[in-house]
């Protein structure tokens, strides 16, 4: 008999997780170092930021993947949602402490005049039900209503996007070129939706 | 010869060393060193390699920030310079390829006797003094930076501004082929970059033409060969690597106000009070800073620097022009 030449599932298993910490364990170690220049919180703020959108955008990829043939692509699917998440909390976390240092009075006034972080902060609210329900035994106990849930991924994409793009200063360009991934992603579904509904 | 000498605000008039004590200190300490220049308070800068870089220069006026500098590296790795770049890092990696000599700044404009400083014009014409000034950038960080430069005003006067004249306009350099943030498809700056003073804020002693910091000739990315320092306004004011300096009667057209008019005034006076719509003003990170420490202090009017200019802006609503 011959053997199918494919990795065993929980070899990719190991390397997505991997591949999911490795920005952040570089950026740890960068920090520890040293070498992030002297506003480390700008250049961390920046980063998990950037690699939750590279994220979002992978895991948009993953249902035309598995419409392409690759079924076993969601198996890593919610390694990477769950990473998303955490990134985006961990940029949450560095708002909170260095440019509200924990002032209640301050990051209220913050979200209420500030629109891109509300913006922020929206996306990660509606990341948050889908990391709570991202275990084997809430997909069960939610049943057809998690699939409904989950849907949250694309306000909070077209969220993450709207920040984004109003943190711009003087150059749209890295907006627009998340903007087109984004719509690429998004409008597959929209096609695929309509030629479903028809 | 008398000067016109900044004060700090923050230090009382008793607290002020006797200039005989000091200079008295500090001549001990330049023989004890062997500068020859010592006793009469003037420092010969020495590059990293122990060469003189040709900078001569009299001692700051005022030494109480001396403390609070920030480091050399953190002064020259972190910068705006859209010329180069949107990221703080980019300027430090990409403006090596400006060509900075030979360098001519045109002033012209509403002036008597229109004309053109040449590099060495500006490096051998004018008496050079040191400024530890803060910096306060419209993204709320700061440093506080020991510039080396003379008094705008003594530049304008050379050039006799004519009494019609009421602001003075200046341009950066733009130069494509050195400039590789100026060949991005995706800004929205129309080049090159401009800002604006009125003639009285240009001619205020506090106003420095900087050519060096920290005693060293500028490196590129802190704007090279020459650039304007104004210590109470937001640091895009300060215009870098400047090439063109007009004196014009009606106010010119800057960068950041043209693209952005909600967002970045024509005055940019740093106000705790007024906020940049899209952050606070009232705080800032004096850097360097750390995640667990942050260094976020309260961010002050003009700078810390209100004694000295308020005065400019008596009786303006400073939340219209801000």
């Amino acid at each position: 008999m011959q053997h199918k030449a494919t990795l065993p599932p929980w070899c990719l298993t190991g390397l997505v997780i991997g591949a999911c910490s490795l920005p952040l364990v570089l950026l740890a170690t960068q920090l520890a170092r040293g070498q992030l220049g002297p506003d480390p919180a700008e250049r961390l703020m920046q980063d998990t930021g950037e690699w939750a959108l590279r994220g979002l955008a992978l895991v948009l990829l993953a249902s035309p993947l598995a419409r392409a043939g690759w079924r076993g692509v969601f198996r890593y699917r919610r390694i990477l949602g769950v990473s998303v998440f955490l990134y985006v909390s961990l940029h949450l976390l560095l708002f909170a402490q260095v440019y509200v240092g924990w002032s209640g009075a301050l990051l209220i006034e913050e979200l209420k005049e500030r629109p891109y972080v509300l913006v922020g902060f929206s996306a990660w609210l509606s990341l948050l039900p889908l990391a709570l329900t991202s275990t084997d035994s809430a997909r069960r106990r939610l049943g057809r209503r998690w699939r409904q849930l989950h849907r949250l991924i694309y306000p909070a994409t077209l969220l993450a996007w709207l920040h984004l793009l109003w943190l711009a200063r003087s150059d749209v360009g890295e907006a627009v070129v998340y903007g087109l991934i984004f719509a690429v992603l998004l409008g597959w579904r929209l096609r695929r939706y309509r030629q479903r509904a028809r | 010869m008398t000067k016109r000498i900044y004060t700090d605000p923050s230090i009382a008039s008793s607290d002020i060393t006797p200039e005989s004590v000091f200079l008295n200190r500090r001549a001990f300490i330049k023989a004890s060193s062997g500068t020859a220049a010592s006793a009469l308070g003037i420092s010969t800068a020495l590059s990293s390699a122990g060469e003189p870089s040709g900078l001569i220069y009299k001692d700051a006026p005022d030494e109480s920030l001396r403390a609070e500098q920030t480091p050399y590296d953190a002064v020259t790795t972190y910068n705006n310079f859209y010329e180069f770049g949107t990221d703080k890092s980019d300027p430090a990696r990409h403006a090596h390829s400006m060509t900075t000599d030979p360098w001519t700044i045109k002033v012209g404009g509403l002036v008597d006797q229109p004309g053109e400083l040449h590099l060495e014009d500006v490096m051998s014409g004018f008496d050079l003094e040191e400024r530890i000034y803060r910096f306060r950038c419209v993204e709320a960080w700061s440093m506080v930076v020991p510039w080396i430069g003379f008094p705008l005003s003594a530049l304008l006067k050379r050039f006799a501004p004519r009494a019609e004249g009421r602001f003075v306009e200046f341009k950066t350099l733009y130069r494509r082929s050195e400039m590789r943030g100026t060949r991005s498809f995706t800004s929205v700056i129309d080049w090159p970059y401009r800002e604006g003073l009125r003639l009285d804020e240009a001619m205020h002693p506090l106003t420095l033409m900087a050519v060096g910091l920290y005693g060293k000739t500028l490196p590129n990315q802190n704007g090279a060969p020459l650039r304007l320092v104004v210590p109470w306004k937001y640091g895009f004011k300060s215009i870098k690597s400047i090439v063109e300096i007009n004196v014009t009667a009606e106010q010119p057209e800057t960068s950041w106000q043209t693209l952005q008019p909600s967002e970045y005034g024509f005055y940019a006076n740093v106000n705790p009070e007024v906020d940049h719509p899209r952050w606070s003003q009232r705080f800032e990170r004096k850097l360097p800073s750390s995640i667990f420490k942050p260094n976020r202090v309260p961010t002050l009017p003009f700078n810390g620097y209100q004694e000295q200019v308020a005065g400019l802006y008596e009786g303006m609503d400073l939340r219209q022009f801000y």
